[in-house]
């Protein structure tokens, strides 16, 4: 496959050390990989390894101390804040354990949310956020608050919201965490078929193996460090 | 690229309760604030409305109210003459010589004694004077002690009734009639004949002429002669213009009497609001998190922190001025620091009051929103996921 021959993402020599108090804690150091497109990697470690640090920076929403992080062409660890929020608005959809979704919005509402930051109409809004919640087979549901879902399904909300604006990559951060089995397996296969279907970048982070098992790729962190890729799955 | 406006909305409806509260305690100070303005204005409208534009008031110069004013006689003959002066229908100028005097009684409720103008007229003045209506007995005669009341003293001050006596100025003055001057000062005096007066209470000179222009636009022409005659050291007024200098202190008095209780009050119901909205930025920590992650900027989640606020100030202004405007319904009297008398007149609500009112509300809940919205957008995306 050609397409999943282009690196999407490229990271270069990135290291990230949070200070607390008199010492230093070194969590990733000097990491280097790419990942293709359409690839859908989960990373895997022991907690503490530095996971969501990583992911975190991936995404644009924390800063590392030195090296480059490319998507898609843009060289995002030189962009201001103003151009990381844009960015971020355009490129990357986000899936967290625990859903983050709005309480005081419907589903229908909390999947539109990432479409007022788009030139879309109000009209434009509600089919796009409409589309997306089918796609989780949730439209019957579109009018029911978070709370009034079970987690599985505000996961699934959550997701929508995630692909909406059809990002660049999506990344998700342990997002079968807070499920039971049953839930855990669906939001998997869910992701997983995003990924078959769509073609949707996938980076997830997890230290559940069976959720590691729908990934194409499996990379270790372990003391700041990267594994080499594992592959799995074989496409 | 802003938070959508449901979301501010919806959150202050979530938590029903503590939203109801901050804006109960914004509302209390947005009425108490109102009811003052109202006051001031009540007062302003009562004084205005006591004058008309086409009247001329004359007093001595820079003597300020009729109370300190004295005009001799020999200078009011010569207002007399002036020929810009109306002719009324019996062919008689219309102009009147008048005298002002403050008396002493007590008041029906406590007993204690206020001072209430009583003045000394003529013929004309009571035609001068179209708000004046004789609602009960009769017109004071000349040349007997007889005066008649206006009604706002009617049930203020004791012995103040028709047919009854009233003692001054080593006198008993007959009550013949009870008239109405509506919402005017003058529904706050006591009208006899001048010259008994003048007699009685032993004043050799007039307190102020007032007549009426044939033509209202000669005023400047009228004021700019008497202003430079050297016989007359007096000064001429419209007593639109006059009535409305009378209530300027009192009524300025009022308004920092309002805007310093309410400055003090506000600070609690600020505090409210802060509190209320520290609380929201805290419970809703993974929110803002979330909100920044998905694109909004920092501006937008500080807009929508304050937008909540904005709206507790806004809501907390038209309870407090629902309230408030309830107070229309009520008369006060009180002593008009100017003239040292009595006067009633009515809360009045205008459109001045109401925004008054909402720019103080909104900018109580800006100030108690200020600074807990800066929080919510200053803090780093991560932090705030982390607070699930
Ligand atoms: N804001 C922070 N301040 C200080 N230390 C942090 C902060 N965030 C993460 N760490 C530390 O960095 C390390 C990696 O954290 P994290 O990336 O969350 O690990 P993982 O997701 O793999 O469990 C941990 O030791 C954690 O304590
Ligand atoms: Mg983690």
């Amino acid at each position: 496959m050609i397409k999943s021959a282009t690196p999407i993402v490229e990271i270069r020599h990135l290291s990230k050390t949070y200070i607390r108090g008199d010492y230093k804690i070194p969590v990733l150091e000097d990491i280097t990989f790419d990942v293709m497109a359409g690839e859908f990697l989960a990373l895997m470690g022991p907690s503490g390894s530095g996971k969501s640090t990583l992911l975190n920076l991936i995404a644009g929403i924390d800063h590392a101390d030195s090296g480059q992080i490319i998507i898609g062409g843009d060289h995002i660890t030189s962009f201001s804040e103003t151009q990381l929020s844009l960015w971020r608005a355009n490129h990357v959809g986000f899936i967290f354990q625990f859903y983050n979704l709005i309480p005081v919005l419907t589903a229908l509402e909390n999947v539109e949310l990432p479409l007022h930051l788009t030139d879309l109409s109000r009209k434009e809004r509600r089919e796009h956020a409409a589309i997306a919640l089918s796609l989780v087979n949730l439209k019957n549901r579109m009018d029911h608050y978070p709370g009034q879902l079970s987690g599985g399904e505000q996961q699934r909300v959550a997701i929508a919201r995630a692909v909406v604006t059809d990002p660049t990559i999506l990344v998700a951060d342990e997002p079968t965490g807070d499920l039971d089995l049953a839930s855990a397996e669906d939001i998997l296969s869910l992701m997983e078929q995003l990924n078959l279907q769509s073609g949707m970048t996938i980076i997830m982070v997890t230290h559940d193996p069976r959720a590691a098992e729908k990934a194409k790729v499996l990379r270790h962190l372990e003391k700041g460090v990267l594994s080499h890729a594992h592959f799995q799955n074989p496409y | 690229m802003m938070v959508p406006f449901s979301y501010s909305f919806r959150n202050l409806w979530t938590r029903r309760l503590t939203t109801i509260l901050t804006i109960f305690g914004m509302a209390l100070v947005v009425c108490v604030f109102a009811s003052i303005l109202m006051l001031a204005e009540g007062l302003q409208k009562t004084l205005v409305q006591t004058g008309s534009d086409d009247n001329v008031i004359v007093i001595r110069k820079g003597s300020g109210t009729e109370v300190q004013s004295g005009v001799e006689r020999q200078q009011a003959s010569i207002i007399e003459t002036m020929p810009e002066i109306a002719i009324g229908m019996d062919g008689k100028k219309r102009v009147a010589k008048e005298i002002v005097v403050l008396i002493s009684i007590p008041k029906r409720k406590t007993g204690k004694p206020s001072n209430v103008v009583i003045r000394g007229i003529q013929g004309p003045s009571i035609s001068l004077r179209p708000q004046v209506k004789l609602i009960a007995g009769r017109l004071p005669r000349t040349g007997l002690s007889e005066v008649m009341v206006g009604l706002s003293l009617t049930d203020k001050f004791k012995g103040i009734e028709l047919n009854q006596k009233i003692c001054c100025g080593l006198r008993n003055w007959m009550i013949v009639g009870i008239f109405d001057a509506g919402n005017t000062g003058f529904n706050s005096e006591i009208w006899g004949d001048v010259d008994q007066l003048m007699q009685a209470f032993r004043r050799p000179v007039y307190s102020s002429v007032i007549f009426q222009l044939s033509n209202p636009s000669m005023f400047q022409e009228v004021k700019l002669r008497i202003a430079n005659d050297p016989r007359l050291s007096l000064e001429a007024k419209r007593e639109t213009q006059y009535y409305l200098e009378q209530s300027e202190m009192m009524a300025k008095f009022l308004r920092i009497l309002g805007l310093s209780l309410t400055i003090i009050f506000s600070i609690g119901a600020t505090i409210g609001a802060m509190i209320t909205m520290y609380a929201a930025v805290a419970n809703r920590t993974a929110e803002i998190g979330t909100l920044r992650a998905l694109g909004f900027q920092r501006k937008a989640v500080l807009v929508s922190f304050l937008t909540e606020s904005l709206l507790l100030g806004f809501l907390g202004g038209c309870t407090g001025l629902f309230f408030a405007s309830f107070m229309q319904f009520f008369t006060v009297s009180t002593v008009n620091f100017q003239t040292f008398s009595e006067l009633a007149f009515r809360f009045n609500l205008t459109v001045k009051t109401v925004y008054s009112a909402f720019i103080f509300s909104i900018l109580m809940g800006f100030i108690g929103g200020i600074i807990p919205a800066i929080q919510a957008s200053r803090m780093t995306i991560v932090d705030a996921l982390r607070a699930v």
